[in-house]
């Protein structure tokens, strides 16, 4: 018998994940908000593939990401010879329809800046800036193509509704996600046949914990953006979302081990990740229905 | 980080009739290993003063608002909790029969089954449905709770009936429980601590149970099976390893051991074995997802399997018996197209035959039925157009796993129970009765050949280079003309576009295109004509198809390609050098020497 430990088994099963989204998907896009979760996630596309990444890379810039976050990004798109397309709802920012600005409450705001803006810029309505490696910048992208098929590093352990989620799962032409009625999976078949119109989510990293993800990022040496470690003043960002919306916590872990061993048997080990994410406490299930208005 | 590591994490599934109480044995689960996030019990219990609701330990589960609305359980919801041993995932399963699929999406991920019993109500019809969904899974390891002990007043004697008649009803599918334990989610009896009330139970509580729940270990050593997910040659950065991947299902492999394509039949050697990011590897073994480079460069697709060459290797046939269990709307039915999923393999699926229907609740036999109704688990056969390659369930399990596609959604699951002999594949049956109800022309064929100064033939170009093919094609029906011969040239596209402009089924229309072109040259070829096409990408077995469809008329074969796949046996292999005239030439030159041309009508 072959035991594998479990960081073993969960990279097999998201890199057997990503090969089939690959093998059945032409126009393929993974997410990437350059957070730990998305980065583990393209980490595992590299083991997947051999250390290439064969589709792009899709980041959402809602404008108000903490500056750090757009350096890292840029960084690694050219380390790892990404192919970064990065979208954004530039009317929302240019006319001020934002939470920040005053003018939406947090979950509208998140609605705007992210679910809009993805759903536009991954049909190709909206214009997108495409990574010229050659050039080291940002450039506008010409004659944007729509995906039809989005990997994104949501995990079983984050919010109630994300403990629903298929591998493989459909969402109709508004984005709408039927939890009800999903397609079964088993014995590593999934749903991969779609019809025309369709377009498909792929969650490869579903059976990570937020554990499981420091442990991988702590064995493959793979990095991260220093604002998840504490710096001095003891403080760290647990979760890394929009400045406005998500705050630090207070942690002394300057290290991934040191993370590794507050998540195991320290001071988070009871306390819910996105517990610095205030959207999720404005209505009774506020990341359900972002989730089901499209929301990653 | 802590001294000691705890044993490595596994994964529970909940199973068991409707309103039994999973939900509610779950959320005691968490509360009692403490294993809610700080927040969620009051966050839940404020949301059940709000709509002024008695608050319930399965509300804690009903993560989504329109659960909580129905009271039922929807999808497999996963949860987390550990014990001073380990870490679980607990999976729970719907019980209620519009949600079997989401109960075998949850079970099929799980590594053991707690499965729940309500003592006041008993054995109900998804009690059982759930044990044997269990048992064709694979999953073997299970500990039945016998739930809602505090409505019966904690009686021996209920718990002692319930036991008695499900073990009985497991013992039939094979499996032997691990417990049956008397519990009370509600008032918290035997989940954590032993129950006051049940003096007479001397078994382990439910946690106790839990931690005594074996990991499933990866089967390496069974025969090597590797379903082939994907051949990637990727070029940036100079790379140039061309590499067969997938997901080990069984067994070791090292560098060096030779290996089978099955059904190609194809043969290589294992050069190396390719990880990112890590030390280089010797061997791999079942579970692994790694990567393969081999010594030769043959050509094998994705959804073969690479086998050792030292071990058994897999059945390779058109037929096979398999026990199926439907979740599609529609029912399965025959003369349809639907997809088969068997490892990595995309096949087009008929069903040829329903067996049996079983009553999966009483295992007892359904009469005559000539369709596999939804919830319905049926022994049936199975035809694929071209040889896949399996293994009995009985023998190898995780190679014997198929699922069936239909109109996009996975509506069917199962397990290959044996090959059907091909003695009458339908490709055959449909030939047969084709040419008895086929009307022969008045015109005998002999009066034909010797009016038109020739003989009838289908003629095929084929090979991986498309335009080369049809620009020979072209070529000989200009030669073939300008002899006076009746010489009729028809490219795949325009019958692709027209003959065939009704063809949308899902999955593998190709199959379909072949077909009806085999029954165009059956006409054409009947008519005195020499029918000439072009077709790339063809194997051996659509030549074989097309041959068989042209009957009983003859076929003539031509290979464009310099080097064709293995497999591809033609009549003529071009030389590359030819231009099309020169191919065209040599075509007829053949054709002379077949005697479907004479040289004296020159």
């Amino acid at each position: 018998m072959n035991t594998m430990t479990h960081l073993e088994r969960l990279e097999a099963i998201s890199v057997h994940i990503l090969r089939e989204a690959y093998r059945e998907f032409r126009s393929l896009v993974m997410l990437w908000s350059i957070g730990k979760d998305s980065t583990v996630l393209l980490w595992l596309a590299r083991k997947a593939f051999f250390g290439h990444v064969p589709f792009p890379l899709l980041h959402v810039d809602t404008g108000f990401k903490i500056p750090e976050m757009i350096a890292f990004r840029d960084r690694v798109a050219l380390e790892w010879h990404l192919d970064l397309i990065v979208g954004r709802n530039r009317k929302a920012a240019e006319t001020g329809k934002t939470f920040p600005d005053g003018a939406l409450t947090r979950v509208e705001c998140c609605r705007a800046l992210k679910s809009e803006a993805l759903k536009h810029t991954l049909s190709g309505e909206w214009p997108r800036l495409r990574m010229d490696r050659a050039a080291g910048r940002l450039v506008p992208e010409e004659n944007p193509e729509a995906f039809s098929g989005v990997i994104v590093g949501a995990r079983a352990d984050e919010e109630g509704s994300r403990s629903k989620e298929r591998y493989f799962s459909a969402r109709d032409r508004r984005s709408e996600w039927d939890v009800g009625d999903q397609p079964p999976e088993l014995w590593r078949q999934y749903k991969t046949d779609f019809a025309p119109g369709t377009h498909v989510r792929i969650h490869p990293l579903l059976d990570w914990t937020e554990l499981n993800i420091w442990e991988y990022i702590e064995r493959e040496n793979i990095p991260v953006i220093p604002l998840y470690f504490d710096r001095g003043d003891g403080k760290r960002y647990r979760s890394l979302g929009c400045a406005p919306c998500t705050g630090p916590v207070d942690s002394t872990a300057s290290t991934v081990a040191e993370i590794v061993a507050e998540l195991r048997t320290g001071k988070f080990r009871d306390i819910a990740e996105r517990s610095g994410r205030e959207q999720d406490k404005e209505d009774g299930g506020g990341l359900e229905t972002l989730r089901r208005g499209g929301y990653m | 980080m802590s001294a000691r590591r705890d044993a490595e994490p596994i994964t529970i599934v909940m199973a068991g009739h409707v309103d039994h109480g999973k939900s509610t044995v779950i959320g005691r689960l968490l509360v009692e290993t403490d294993a809610l996030p700080k927040g969620k019990l009051a966050q839940v219990q404020a949301t059940c003063r709000r709509h002024a609701r008695p608050f319930e330990y399965a509300f804690l589960l009903d993560a989504l608002k329109d659960e909580q609305a129905q009271g039922i359980t929807i999808d497999a919801a996963r949860c987390f909790f550990r014990t001073a041993r380990r870490r679980y995932t607990l999976i729970d399963a719907p019980g209620h029969i519009e949600f079997l699929k989401n109960m075998i999406t949850g079970a099929s991920r799980a590594e053991a089954a707690l499965l729940v019993i309500d003592a006041k109500e008993g054995i109900r019809e998804n009690s059982k449905r759930h044990g044997y969904m269990l048992s064709m899974l694979g999953l073997r390891q299970l500990s039945v709770l016998v739930n809602k002990m505090d409505l019966v007043d904690y009686r021996q004697d209920v718990f002692e009936a319930v036991r008695r008649d499900y073990a009985a009803f497991l013992q039939r599918l094979g499996i032997e429980p691990a417990s049956f334990i008397p519990v009370s989610g509600m008032r918290g009896a035997n989940i954590a601590a032993r129950a006051a009330e049940t003096p007479w139970y001397t078994g382990p509580t439910v946690l106790e149970q839990i931690d005594g729940f074996q990991r499933r270990e990866f089967p390496s050593s069974l025969p090597f099976r590797l379903p082939v997910q994907d051949i990637y040659k990727f070029t940036d950065q100079g790379d140039d390893r061309r590499i067969v991947t997938g997901t080990i299902e069984t067994g070791t492999i090292a560098v060096g051991d030779a290996v089978v394509f099955q059904p190609s039949g194809k043969t290589s050697r294992i050069r190396s074995i390719e990880y990112f990011n890590g030390p280089a590897r010797r061997a791999a073994a079942a579970g692994e997802a790694p990567g393969f480079t081999l010594d030769t460069q043959i050509y094998v697709k994705p959804g073969e399997w690479m086998v050792r060459a030292d071990d058994r290797p897999m059945q390779v046939g058109t037929r096979f018996r398999a026990n199926l269990f439907w979740m599609g709307h529609a029912p399965m039915i025959r003369g349809k197209a639907y997809k088969l999923k068997l490892g990595a393999l995309r096949s087009p699926v008929q069903l040829i035959e329903v067996l049996a229907v079983l009553d999966a609740t009483e295992l007892g036999t359904v009469a005559n039925k000539q369709q596999v109704d939804r919830h319905d688990v049926a022994e049936v056969v199975l035809e694929t157009p071209k040889p896949v390659a399996f293994d009995a369930a009985s023998e190898i399990e995780q190679t014997g796993r198929l699922a069936i596609v239909d109109d996009y959604e996975i509506a069917g699951a199962g397990i290959v129970l044996a090959g059907v002999a091909a003695r009458d594949s339908t490709l055959q049956e449909h030939i047969r009765a084709r040419e008895v109800a086929w009307k022969s022309s008045a015109i005998p064929r002999t009066e034909r050949t010797a009016a038109y100064g020739h003989g009838a033939k289908f003629v095929v170009f084929t090979g991986a280079d498309e335009a080369r093919g049809e620009a020979c094609a072209r070529a000989l029906e200009r030669t073939l003309f300008k002899m006076n011969y009746k010489a009729y040239y028809l490219g795949m596209e325009s019958v692709t576009r027209g003959l065939d402009a009704d063809l949308r089924v899902p999955g593998d229309v190709r199959d379909d295109h072949i077909r009806r072109l085999g029954e165009l040259a059956r006409i054409l070829t009947d008519s005195g004509q020499i029918f000439i096409t072009s077709v790339s990408g063809v194997d051996g077995y659509d030549l074989r198809t097309l041959e068989m469809l042209n009957r009983p008329h003859e076929i003539l074969t031509v290979c464009v390609d310099e080097n064709p796949s293995a497999g591809l046996h033609t009549d003529l292999r071009l030389d590359p050098a030819l231009d099309a005239e020169q191919a065209a030439a040599a075509v007829c030159r053949l054709l002379r020497r077949k005697n479907v041309i004479m040289d004296y009508i020159i």
